[in-house]
């Protein structure tokens, strides 16, 4: 071939730089398990939900003012005098908040297929770190529209510090700048909100992901691909992670999209718990709203806090709710990695958990009343209970044989003669009376309710619910 | 066990531990898209609310282009005099006069109709009652002990409460009614302060027309956009076994 300019210039790169070593590395050489499914999608979506913050808080920057007199009007004034201002703001309040749910979503994978076992605890350990990182990003950027809300959260949150014996007072003291929540500790939180943190999260996320290609993926079998390898040492249940999984993770980002520019579109408040109605009210010291409630992402922990009677006693349980997570790795005794091979113990406790889970988030949105309080205890007990307990449940439960290689999942496609079969016995065609409709062909009849045949889908679904917790 | 739970989690929610306070909002029937009405909702605004309250995050201007009408007609028919084109709807009331006259500065009101709701608006501003007991004479049954006098007395006319004892034996209001018509019949009332709510929800995000414009377009986008990437993804996952 003949070399050009361009080739010299980019061999010129390539010689001093190894670009085309990372690429296949990363991309192109790196093999991924075939079998994934669509709990798999959350990893590269949080990964671009971190892009679209980054450029969507780079640009609001442009235009926000970190300070006391100024904040709450520049906010507002990103929202109706810059050029698209209302789209960048929108898509980083919701960008926030779909976040932490692609989080959440790509956490319960990680804990259903066993994704923190042996040999991947220390990935685990740096998205654990993460998480922290973005809750320490989300609680910090949510002060910065200086609302009621964020004032009222932040004095809330902060003064929990002051709950540490001996240095606590001194220590929210030194975290405000101040003896409330004030212009000292705006500008702080905004250097934190843009610089700081979002640093310590990019290096995070590259530790996360270096750390995960070293060992390999895993997949909702939990089985090892790298034990059964070609004669080129390319695992045989193993597909290149580039095109394979670019192209399929991009059907992933579509499905996403669509969501998240209806909720920008048509109702980014998500009535209240994206963007909260106080938070429309400028911060005013001298006025505690009545019901001061942080955003949806925080609640659980929220209500554990809550649910302890001693303050100190609350934050260390709040604290402790989210460092049990760092020890799950050593928890889980069990030798099977997913949730398809373990145990009815483990199945069962992780249903409990989700709904203590879900349904601590909800008493955190609501007032503290002492029933409210009563059903956050139970559910914290049940929270921990999930974790302390895992050595003991785990050790014992019968686990069934995990299959040596992969098995085949079965795609949404071929899902769709079984969902046809289960609505035709569940209605009965009868014909139209009346008039003969041309409009589609063989709709002489129209399909009506069968309530005998729901009924058996109905108890068919139950008994398989049932069945997949043995 | 998740039975049990189940059954909590049920008779948590059917018994309304949780359930809110106070009193049943009517129902503001406004039409965003109604421009005539938001334009009447400017002109009461500026009537009968901007000699207290400030609209600052809204310009002249930005009314003028979002509904579609003059400029200048806008400055002759909506603002007050010597406003300019490019002004925030500024009130004439400064903060050391108000702390005076009612002991607070009145808010601001850019940003109402998202902080409540237009409901809550609506019910609201129709509901002030005389109260001998209160400075300026007027209570109100959604904002108990608020600040504000009734500045509608003269087109809605004064409301009494109407008391009824309680099973606990302390009287609560039952409901308004009105006892000295004003100038404007119920019906016109209701339509006056329709508009004016009407214009505060726009002027809480005058963006939400656009925004709900341009977000048909967009999803259509990503659902063609999806369409293609899923058939992408079939094409190149057709040799996986």
């Amino acid at each position: 071939m003949k070399t050009t300019r361009l080739t010299t210039c980019a061999n010129w790169f390539l010689d001093r730089f190894p670009l085309t070593k990372l690429w296949n590395e990363h991309m192109a050489h790196y093999y991924a398990p075939k079998n994934f499914n669509f709990w798999y999608f959350f990893g590269s979506l949080a990964l671009m939900v971190l892009v679209n913050q980054i450029l969507t808080g780079i640009l609001l920057t442009m235009n926000y003012k970190p300070d006391a007199q100024l904040a709450f009007d520049s906010v507002e004034y990103i929202m109706r005098d810059v050029n698209w201002g209302w789209l960048v703001r929108y898509m980083h309040s919701t960008g926030a908040s779909a976040f932490f749910i692609v989080i959440y979503l790509h956490m319960f994978r990680g804990l259903i297929y066993g994704s923190y076992k042996h040999p991947r605890e220390l990935i685990w350990i740096f998205g654990m770190l993460l998480f922290l990182a973005l809750m320490a990003e989300a609680f910090m950027g949510y002060l910065l529209p200086w609302g009621q809300m964020s004032y009222w959260g932040a004095q809330v949150i902060i003064s929990l510090f002051s709950a540490i014996p001996i240095v606590g007072d001194d220590l929210s003291l030194w975290i405000r700048g101040d003896y409330v929540v004030s212009d000292a500790t705006l500008n702080r939180f905004f250097a934190f909100h843009v610089i700081a943190v979002p640093l310590a999260l990019v290096m995070l996320v590259f530790l996360h992901i270096v750390a995960l290609h070293e060992v390999g993926s895993n997949n909702p079998d939990g089985v090892e691909i790298k034990k059964y390898k070609d004669k080129e040492g390319i695992p045989l249940d193993g597909i290149p992670f580039h095109p394979y999984y670019t192209v399929k993770d991009l059907v992933g980002v579509g499905v996403f999209l669509i969501f998240f520019a209806t909720i920008i579109f048509y109702l980014p408040e998500v009535g209240g718990f994206f963007l909260e109605a106080d938070n429309f009210v400028p911060a005013d010291p001298m006025k505690t709203p009545e019901h001061i409630a942080p955003l949806w992402y925080f609640t659980p922990f929220y209500a554990i806090l809550r649910a302890v009677p001693d303050k100190f006693a609350g934050v260390i349980a709040m604290f402790g709710s989210i460092a049990v997570l760092f020890l799950l790795p050593w928890l889980d005794r069990s030798p099977v990695k997913s949730v398809r091979y373990r145990g009815s113990i483990f199945k069962k406790a992780l249903a409990l958990f989700v709904v203590s889970f879900v349904a601590l988030g909800y008493l955190g949105t609501q007032p503290a009343t002492p029933s409210a309080t009563q059903f956050a205890r139970f559910f914290s007990l049940i929270y921990f209970g999930f974790f302390l307990l895992m050595p003991i449940y785990t050790r014992w439960e019968k686990a069934k044989p995990v299959p040596s290689r992969l098995t085949k999942p079965l795609s949404a496609v071929e899902l769709i003669p079984a969902l046809r079969a289960a609505l035709n016995e569940m209605t009965v065609a009868a014909p139209i009376q009346g008039h003969q409709s041309h409009t589609f062909i063989g709709s002489e009849f129209r399909r009506k309710p069968n309530p005998e045949g729901i009924r058996n889908v109905l108890v068919r679904l139950a008994k398989k619910i049932k069945a997949s917790f043995d | 066990m998740k039975t049990i739970i189940l059954s909590i989690l049920l008779l948590v929610l059917s018994q309304g531990v949780f359930a809110g306070e106070g009193v049943d909002l009517q129902q503001a029937n406004i039409d965003p898209e109604d421009r005539a009405s938001i334009l009447h909702g400017a002109k009461n605004f500026v009537t009968y609310c901007l000699g207290c309250h400030s609209l600052k995050h809204i310009r002249y201007q930005r009314i003028a282009q979002d509904l579609r009408i003059d400029e200048m007609k806008v400055l002759a028919d909506v603002a007050p005099q010597g406003a300019s084109m490019y002004d925030p709807m500024h009130s004439a009331m400064n903060a050391h006069d108000s702390n005076k006259w009612f002991g607070i500065q009145p808010p601001d009101l850019s940003l109402i109709a998202r902080s409540r709701n237009p409901d809550w608006l609506y019910t609201y501003l129709k509901s002030f009652y005389a109260d001998p007991k209160k400075p300026l004479g007027t209570n109100n049954l959604v904002f108990k002990d608020v600040g504000m006098p009734n500045v509608f007395w003269q087109v809605q006319g004064e409301q009494h409460a109407k008391l009824k004892l309680g099973d606990d034996g302390n009287e609560t209001i039952d409901e308004l009614e009105l006892v000295e018509p004003g100038t404007l019949s119920e019906q016109e009332f209701d339509i006056l302060v329709t508009d004016l709510v009407n214009f505060l929800a726009y002027v809480g995000e005058p963006v939400k027309q656009d925004r709900e414009r341009i977000g048909k377009y967009v999803i259509f986008y990503l659902i063609m956009f999806l369409v293609i990437a899923y058939l992408l993804k079939k094409e190149y996952w057709k040799d996986v076994h």
